[in-house]
């Protein structure tokens, strides 16, 4: 581009900058919009983009210019880059001559550095409490009701085979991880579940921790086939990484990275009708940690 | 004017000659050099936008009902965090613009760090005097990535409490300390305490910026000491750096990028949106949703927790390491164990511990670019693996089948990538060679005497 080109299209972006700007005050007092605000600011910007790199390219003298590197950059080594060095030694070892006992005053250094160190670092602790059984608690016992989000009872008669829904242990905080359960229903002819755990599904209704052993997300996918013979039993599986647990042998993993299977919460259903917990459940919840149980 | 200006100033601070040399600090012209100055503009719009969205959100996992500009979340109980989020978006004039303008610049920064790192690491940049200064560029993009996470945690939509909840089950993951530790950070049980907002606040908009912000200025510095690297044509040499001076020229240019960089960002924010955060809805521990997408920067780790098979290491019916260990830990680590320990590893198998100020191309040293290459095919790889489940819904392909070629081409695929990379760098040395067009073209001319001469 020719210098008096430039010199007319730099002042040209300029003003047309100046514009756009003047056109983001307007829209912001006159009706806020996200789109024009975006729009007029952004242009404006890039029409004084465009005038400094124009200026930058057209209008300033353009050289190019050689230029020498420091001295240590040399890759040869010149003999500079070591004087330096040896002249740095001297002036770091005068500090230190004429006293004796050197080490026994580093030593001393050392420890007092490491010891206050520790007393900077020790008030992190304060941040927690120690994890103790913390991560093991659980409001799930015999005799607790399951309730749903406006804290009512949970009726048996609710759940259709092949359909579930979330409920929490009465009186709990729900968002505790260990509060949350999936309730499903299926057909009581499918199951095969532990010796152990025959009397937990009261009418194919079982419950379920909703919170992934994998990494702590709710489980809230239910893939309950209706064409058996094309495709797997009835699963929970998590939206995060898509740990798949089976629900007819007591929710064990088929597929997807978790490593325990879905703790478990033993049912029955009480005289009116409504779903009560039979039980703690099965494992820990939520996602493992170094000593947790396996299952 | 300016004349007394700077004798004033000279008369304070004696500060002519720096500003004198300053003004004539060269810059050698690639457009590969412009990456890390994207990256510095891009945290130059963060800092902006972000001071503005830190003056109306409140870091508070208190518990509200909503009563915005937002009809359909009317109503609904809330944490404050996410209140005050949806009350920036909507309530606040210019609000959304400088919320989507900080998301846009966040992707953008990380992606300018990643491509500036793939230019230094191809181009042999790395190299001694500059190692020191790569391994900060290395621990910015680790901090950048963390400040990004903590960023998109802050608004506790439920996306975002879904992120959240991966990584407390990675922290609890770490080997031994790991409750101890996810612990301390949430002040007990995920979700944790209402300090645990006040925490990632603090982190994220104070420690981390802090922090980058004087790794900047070290990187900065420990750039201009030794000038900058430049590639070998011709008048190039070792010992010289040749470009265009600070002033008038580069000056000009780098503060036109600037404002390009900021326009852009101005653009995306106000015309693209991203994350629609009142779509979502509030966070709850026993609420999830299908098809989630973390930003960008953190696709390779989904990816790889989804494809590592279910296997925790375990003693006699106790875990002893949990299955997120190994992919939102240890690959992470390894990943960046490789960029970390690659300039030394290099020097001892090229023998080579002399200082280097001119560039290779990728071409010239087939085995760093092949291992190179090998090594982002891998993350690469993984990185789509964590779109399985969006591909599902675009393609039909069954999500386990996926997984399952995926695991097989993470294994496959860098080997590949090794082997091509070496066979096209070998290639493209071999056509130089036959056609002589690495060396600068030269005339010749015959004088009247019958002579040559140049």
């Amino acid at each position: 581009m020719k210098g008096g080109r430039a010199e007319l299209l730099v002042p040209a972006l300029v003003a047309a900058a100046a514009l756009a700007a003047c056109g983001f005050v307007v829209v912001y007092v006159v009706d806020v919009d996200t789109q024009f605000l975006g729009l007029a600011l952004g242009l404006s910007l890039l029409g004084l983009a465009a005038a400094a790199i124009v200026a930058g390219k057209a209008l300033v003298p353009q050289e190019v210019v050689a230029e020498e590197r420091p001295d240590f950059t040399d890759p040869d080594g010149r003999p500079g880059v070591e004087r330096e060095a040896r002249e740095l030694d001297h002036v770091a070892a005068a500090g230190v001559e004429g006293i004796s006992r050197r080490r026994l005053l580093g030593t001393a250094a050392g420890a007092a550095g490491a010891a206050v160190g520790a007393a900077i670092v020790v008030p992190i602790a304060s941040l927690g409490p120690a994890v103790g059984d913390r991560l093991r608690e659980s409001p799930w016992a015999d005799g607790v009701s399951l309730v749903d989000e406006n804290g009512l009872p949970v009726p048996a008669s609710h759940l259709e085979t092949g359909s579930f829904l979330t409920a929490f242990a009465e009186g709990s905080d729900p968002e505790r991880l260990a509060s949350s359960v999936v309730v499903v229903r299926v057909d009581p002819g499918e199951l095969s579940l532990p010796p152990d755990r025959r009397d937990w599904a009261p009418e194919g209704i079982m419950a379920y921790s909703k919170i992934c052993t994998h990494a702590g997300c709710a489980v809230n996918l239910f893939r309950s086939p209706l064409y058996p013979p094309r495709t797997p039993g009835p699963a929970l599986v998590c939206p995060c990484h898509y740990s798949t647990f089976n629900v007819l042998d007591g929710g064990t993993v088929v597929f997807g990275p978790a490593g325990r299977p879905l703790p478990q919460l033993p049912l029955r259903i009480d005289s009116r009708g409504h779903l009560i917990a039979a039980g703690p459940l099965s494992g820990n919840v939520g996602p493992a940690w170094s000593g947790v149980r396996q299952s | 004017m300016i004349r007394r200006l700077e004798t004033a100033l000279e008369e304070r601070t004696g500060s002519s000659s720096f500003l004198r040399a300053t003004l004539r600090y060269v810059f050698p012209d690639h457009w590969s050099f412009l990456l890390g100055e994207i990256a510095l503009y891009s945290f130059v719009v963060l800092i902006g936008t972000g001071t503005f969205l830190a003056l109306f959100y409140s870091p508070s996992a208190a518990e509200t009902t909503y009563h915005g500009g937002y009809e359909p979340l009317v109503g609904q109980q809330m944490t404050q965090a996410y209140a005050s989020a949806l009350h920036l978006s909507f309530d606040v004039p210019a609000g959304l613009l400088m919320r989507q303008t900080h998301h846009w610049a966040a992707l953008v920064f990380v992606v300018a760090i990643v491509m500036h790192l793939m230019r230094i690491f191809f181009t042999g940049a790395f190299r001694k005097p500059r190692d020191l200064n790569y391994y900060v560029g290395l621990t910015m993009l680790l901090i950048a990535v963390l400040e990004g996470y903590l960023g998109y945690s802050l608004l506790d939509d439920l996306l975002s409490g879904m992120g959240l909840a991966i990584g407390y089950s990675t922290a609890l993951s770490m080997p031994v300390l790991g409750a101890s530790f996810a612990t301390l950070v949430w002040d007990g049980q995920f979700p944790g305490s209402d300090a645990f907002f006040s925490r990632m606040f603090i982190t994220h908009v104070f420690i981390l910026p802090a922090v980058l912000a004087v790794l900047i200025t070290i990187h900065l510095v420990m750039i201009a000491r030794p000038h900058h690297t430049q590639f070998a044509d011709p008048g190039h040499t070792e010992r010289n750096v040749v470009g265009i001076p600070m002033w008038p020229g580069y000056a000009l240019r780098s503060v036109g990028l600037l404002l390009s960089v900021a326009g852009a960002l101005v653009l995306m924010g106000g015309l693209i949106q991203i994350n629609p955060i009142w779509l979502w809805g509030p966070y709850h521990t026993y609420e999830a949703t299908n098809g989630a997408q973390p930003d960008w920067y953190l696709g390779w780790l989904i990816g790889a927790l989804r494809l590592v098979p279910a296997f925790d290491v375990t003693i006699g019916g106790y875990t002893l390491i949990p299955n997120p260990f190994w992919g939102g830990i240890l690959f992470p680590l390894a990943v960046f164990g490789f960029l970390f320990a690659w300039p030394s590893i290099e020097r001892r198998v090229r023998r080579d511990r002399r200082q280097h100020n001119l560039l290779e191309r990728p071409r010239d040293v087939p085995f760093r670019t092949a291992v190179g290459a090998a090594v982002f095919t891998f993350v690469a790889t993984v990185f789509f693996a964590g779109a399985a489940d969006r591909a599902f819904v675009q393609l039909g392909v069954p999500y386990e089948t996926q997984v399952w070629i995926y695991r097989g081409l993470a294994i496959v695929l860098p080997f590949v990538a090794y082997w091509v990379t070496r066979r096209v760098c070998e290639e493209l040395r071999a056509r130089e060679l036959t056609f002589g067009t690495t060396s600068p073209v030269r005339r010749i001319r015959r004088g009247p005497g019958g002579g040559f001469s140049r």
